[in-house]
């Protein structure tokens, strides 16, 4: 697609065979660097994101104009720091910010894939970015971070290449995605699939795009992000630029006003067919099951120092599935750290400026450093 | 540094694997990192004191140790330190077997309530006990299960959990504090 022609890709030759059993080759995966490789190739960081980011987590990103979604974290003296590490985030396939993606043109139909591409998953989406560790000969990288998905492909990276990263931060995330996520990722999905311009996923090729429906899904995943106590601190029941109910159903209040406009924003930079695949890709995300109901099994081969973080407000993504991964770890005498951090905002704290959780990522970084240097 | 905390480093062997459970504010995780043994890790319950340990680069798992020790499996540390924090405890009995079970050593203080000046305090006074090592009032303490260095050493003899330290009687009068190495 032209609008992604400046940005950073490589050509992936190596062919990936892929869980639902397809397999794809020279396909494309969009990437983003921060900060500079050192000479023995020792600090490098490869950063998952979660289901709407993408490869700009610092900065500005080019091709929506918005700040990058982890400019809390990842930056010149930040936390993830640019100035000391160099770090790697992909668009993840399935995803519409220039890696392989529904949108993608068909090779067979000339026509964009929409539903006929395949359905992909966490660990088809770690295989394809390990290819970057080969694109920039890296043997070994420091460490592997993400929050939320990006957490999900953290383990998956660890359980698919044991030896390859010496530090692990999953933040907010589960090994085996609930019961209660997979409904709230199918509300997304079925409000996308009733929307009539969504056209059983062809809407590209006729011109068409289902906002509507890609906004209310947003909307509602939107309010899984926050928590109760923090929605209620913002706005409680304030009322939007009136005085009074107006008996209608327009958007009396704040909350509602602000969900209609994240949905709004939302659909300029977020294509309806890659929002079902990567929700499809965390529903199917089962690690214990992989191993056969022990999820410490994943880990066995692996030498990997692990610092996970949870947040007490994130319901979505709460501290206990967190633990669970703590508890698979410490069962095989693996090196891990553990830290719920005291938070209201919620499953999207580790997007927001939490101090106490940016000093955490900060200070495992810089000692587990120390230890490698 | 509290005395107590060299006294404790002094029994861990060098570079041993080590566990401190009720690690505080990481004092003395610190001070073992830097002089004894690199690879310790600790759980604490206290989320302004997980921030401390974080801040001092150690690794801590935030967790209950009534609850949390029963996920490490069987002889996992060369030593698992608890200091002081034994007799605050629901059930002491269960953390101690935890500790033996998942250690190949133990290292465990306890606040001595056979210490003369205890004695004194309870004989003259006839109040509960106030001193240096223990500050509390009696309605406001963590401290649910008091014992002496002698209790203590019953304890393991009952149990045959083997204790190192000789002269017991002479330290249950004049030791505020009691500093054990058990091993199964």
């Amino acid at each position: 697609m032209s609008k992604f022609k400046d940005i950073k890709k490589i050509i992936v030759e190596k062919p990936l065979k892929l869980d639902c059993g397809q397999t794809i080759n020279n396909y494309p995966l969009a990437y983003e660097t921060y900060g500079k490789l050192n000479g023995d190739k020792s600090n490098a960081i490869l950063i998952f994101h979660a289901l709407t980011g993408d490869q700009f987590a610092s900065g500005i990103n080019p091709i929506t104009k918005k700040d990058g979604w982890w400019n809390y974290a990842l930056g010149p003296g930040k936390a993830i720091d640019t100035d000391k590490y160099f770090v790697i985030a992909a668009n993840v396939i399935g995803g519409c910010m220039g890696s392989f993606g529904p949108s993608d043109i068909n090779p067979a139909t000339k026509k964009p894939y929409g539903t006929n591409f395949p359905v992909i998953t966490i660990n088809d989406m770690v295989n394809a970015q390990y290819n970057l560790l080969d694109h920039f000969k890296i043997e070994k990288l420091f460490s592997v971070i993400g929050g939320s998905m990006g957490g999900m492909q953290v383990l998956q990276f660890v359980s698919n290449f044991p030896n390859k990263a010496f530090t692990a931060i999953p933040i907010a995330c589960t090994a085996s995605h609930s019961a209660q996520n997979i409904a709230l990722n199918e509300l997304g999905r079925q409000s996308i699939m009733a929307d009539r311009n969504w056209q059983n996923g062809f809407y590209e090729e006729q011109n068409k795009q289902p906002d509507k429906g890609l906004a209310v899904a947003r909307m509602a995943a939107h309010i899984t992000y926050l928590s109760k106590a923090g929605l209620q601190e913002k706005f409680g029941r304030k009322l939007q630029e009136r005085d009074d109910l107006r008996f209608s159903f327009d958007a009396d209040f704040q909350i509602e006003s602000y969900l209609r406009y994240q949905g709004s924003v939302f659909v300029d930079r977020f294509d309806a067919n890659s929002y079902l695949y990567i929700t499809r890709a965390m529903d199917y995300f089962d690690l214990i099951k992989k191993f056969g109901g022990n999820l410490s099994k994943a880990f066995e081969r692996s030498d990997t120092k692990f610092f996970i973080i949870s947040f007490t407000s994130d319901w979505l993504y709460p501290t206990s599935e967190n633990r669970d991964i703590v508890i698979a770890l410490n069962a095989i005498g693996k090196n891990v750290g553990f830290v719920e951090i005291s938070s209201d905002k919620g499953h999207d704290s580790f997007l927001l400026d939490v101090p106490d959780f940016l000093n955490t990522v900060r200070n495992f970084l810089n000692t587990s450093y120390k230890e490698i240097k | 540094m509290k005395k107590e905390f060299y006294n404790i480093a002094k029994l861990v062997t060098h570079n041993s694997k080590v566990l401190d459970v009720g690690c505080g504010n990481g004092e003395l995780m610190k001070y073992i990192t830097e002089n004894i043994s690199k690879d310790i890790r600790g759980i604490e319950l206290s989320k302004s004191n997980v921030q401390a340990c974080v801040e001092k680069g150690l690794t801590v798992i935030e967790g209950n140790a009534e609850k949390d020790l029963k996920q490490f499996p069987d002889n996992s540390f060369d030593f698992v330190i608890l200091s002081q924090t034994l007799q605050a405890f629901l059930d002491p009995e269960n953390v101690l077997n935890e500790l033996l079970r998942i250690g190949k050593k133990a290292i465990v203080s306890i606040p001595n309530f056979g210490h003369w000046k205890v004695r004194l305090h309870l004989l003259f006074k006839g109040t509960m006990p106030v001193t240096e090592n223990l500050p509390n009032e009696w309605y406001n303490t963590p401290n649910l299960h008091m014992c002496t260095i002698k209790d203590f050493e019953n304890y393991c003899k009952e149990r045959d959990i083997k204790i190192n330290l000789k002269n017991l009687k002479f330290q249950n009068f004049f030791s505020e504090l009691g500093i054990f190495i058990l091993e199964k």
